[in-house]
């Protein structure tokens, strides 16, 4: 890419998407086609082979999930998508990519549920993607874009962060941040200097030693070790990688918590507020997998209150409180999914009014 | 600055290519801009709605609850939403398909015309969105009519450039609705 600023381009998120995965190098893709995702697999089954890179529709989720798992053990930055009923079904192979320090990215354009739900814009995966869907004691990073050039913008940099903590990575969107279509610019990839993948499985040769990539550890106070040894990585992560966009917030009184889709939908209520002569901020986190609790803990030494907004029924907020630990009021406004039920800035502003 | 506009109709009547025409339009005039469709499982005749927000600052939410500006092409969406434009915004009703409510509002700048008939005598029922946006970019001046052209050139494949003039015309058509 040139080094002059680059052009806009007209892009629906998950498009974004793919130029991002594949402005970070990453010549793998492996999927599964659902709703609201699937123009990822569509335009990578083009762009790939232009790039010289491997474009594969698996026979399932549970395949697919399996084949990341096979291509970043031999060093390949290689990804997955799916949408929340596809995602659940990759959880077991998430957890062996997590017990066995793979990289990896995870898109998940989620819809609604539980079960089949449907298709419209949700939040109801951020305890399933914040907390581990899988089995065992896991952490994952997990980014949540909330335009289209953050779809592009972070998945580069969660790959990045996937290769130096050596865990799987999720970009967390809806088909919102999905669907829409915004200009943005196609930046090149940041330069960063990464730890050199010397684990990779890619046949003995003339090397002395072994590797070996695996998930189970039976060796006496092994398991242990190796659990310690991932918690170490998810202390590094949170001391290190936390990101949060901050919003109108030095003076503010009535703090908005909000990430992705309902952030985005709030940056207008948080304006209307202001016109209004409200002292309205909002901190949106972009990593919820290392979460700004520190931001919120300083937060609610000079804010009022707090108010977080989520399109579900109350998962971020559970985390909200804990940082907040008692020392304001924390209130919660969350619209579950159904057809044409995402909340307009104008219905936010009315909560903004009523939790002022 | 900032232009916000709602449309609605059923599948087919080509809602989301005239939002997605005039969200280009308005990146060609350096603006920003959000796009959002919401649209049925359906090919055709389900719903179909966009959303386009034009802004000279960061557009905030592509959702708006109050939209200044709509446009309207059947009598479901006209059902829903006519309500929901924002007092002293704009509206565009399709007549061809839409008997106007005994009391149609009277605090919006409300335009009812056959764009259905208009673009069949333009060239075909195809042309229904681009009368309509003609139409709505002359009564807003959110973008200007050749930034249109330009988005056509961009949006449409080379094989398709060939319908562009009818397509300017069907444009023209609909601003005149406003000009007269």
């Amino acid at each position: 890419m040139s080094q002059s600023t680059p052009a806009r381009v007209f892009l629906k998120g998950n498009e974004a998407v793919c130029y991002g995965a594949i402005e970070a190098g990453c010549r793998y893709y492996f999927g599964y086609p659902i709703t609201p995702q699937s123009e990822i697999p569509a335009l990578m089954s083009s762009e790939l082979p232009k790039h010289g890179g491997q474009f594969l529709q698996a026979e399932s989720e549970v395949a697919s999930i399996n084949m990341l798992l096979g291509a970043s053990a031999c060093g390949a930055r290689a990804m997955t998508s799916s949408s929340s009923p596809g995602i659940s079904l990759k959880q077991e192979g998430i957890s062996y990519l997590a017990g066995s320090e793979l990289p990896g990215l995870i898109v998940n354009i989620s819809r609604s549920g539980p079960g089949l739900g449907g298709i419209d814009a949700s939040q109801a995966d951020y305890f399933q993607a914040v907390k581990g869907g899988g089995h065992g004691d896991y952490r994952m990073i997990v980014l949540a874009p909330h335009s289209v050039q953050e779809m592009y913008d972070l998945t580069m940099h969660a790959f990045d962060l996937s290769d130096r903590y050596r865990m799987p990575a999720m970009l967390l969107g809806d088909s919102l941040v999905g669907q829409m279509k915004e200009a943005i610019e196609l930046r090149p990839r940041p330069e960063v200097e990464l730890p050199a993948k010397d684990w990779i499985v890619t046949g003995k040769g003339e090397r002395s030693e072994q590797r070996i990539v695996k998930s189970l550890f039976l060796g006496d106070g092994e398991l242990e070790a190796h659990n310690r040894h991932l918690q170490a990585k998810a202390e590094a992560l949170r001391a290190n990688e936390v990101m949060a966009e901050e919003v109108a917030l030095d003076d503010a009184e009535l703090v908005l918590v909000a990430f992705g889709a309902a952030a985005r939908i709030a940056k207008t209520a948080v304006r209307m507020a202001r016109e209004t002569g409200l002292k309205v901020g909002m901190l949106r986190p972009i990593t919820l997998f290392p979460f700004p609790e520190r931001h919120l803990a300083r937060l609610a030494e000079t804010a009022r209150r707090f108010l977080c907004i989520e399109l579900n029924t109350g998962q971020m907020v559970e985390d909200v409180r804990l940082a907040v630990n008692g020392r304001r009021e924390v209130h919660f406004y969350g619209r579950p999914p159904g057809t044409g039920s995402l909340p307009t800035p104008e219905e936010l502003y009315e909560q903004i009014r009523e939790s002022y | 600055m900032t232009y916000d506009v709602f449309m609605a109709g059923f599948g087919g009547q080509g809602v989301l290519m005239m939002g997605d025409l005039l969200a280009r339009a308005a990146i060609f005039e350096g603006k920003n801009v959000s796009y959002y469709p919401s649209y049925g499982v359906e090919k055709r005749g389900g719903a179909a709605t966009c959303t386009v927000v034009i802004s000279d600052q960061e557009v905030g939410s592509p959702v708006i609850g109050q939209p200044g500006a709509a446009i309207i092409l059947n009598q479901l969406s006209c059902d829903k939403y006519l309500e929901k434009v924002r007092p002293g915004g704009f509206c565009l009703l399709n007549s061809s398909l839409i008997e106007l409510p005994a009391n149609p509002r009277d605090d919006i700048n409300l335009l009812s015309a056959p764009l259905t008939e208009i673009a069949r005598e333009t060239g075909g029922d195809r042309l229904l969105n681009m009368v309509s946006l003609g139409a709505y970019v002359t009564a807003t001046g959110a973008v200007d009519a050749a930034s249109l052209e330009k988005a056509l050139e961009q949006a449409l494949p080379k094989r398709n450039h060939r319908f562009i003039p009818m397509n300017i015309e069907a444009i023209k058509r609909g601003a005149a609705l406003v000009e007269k």
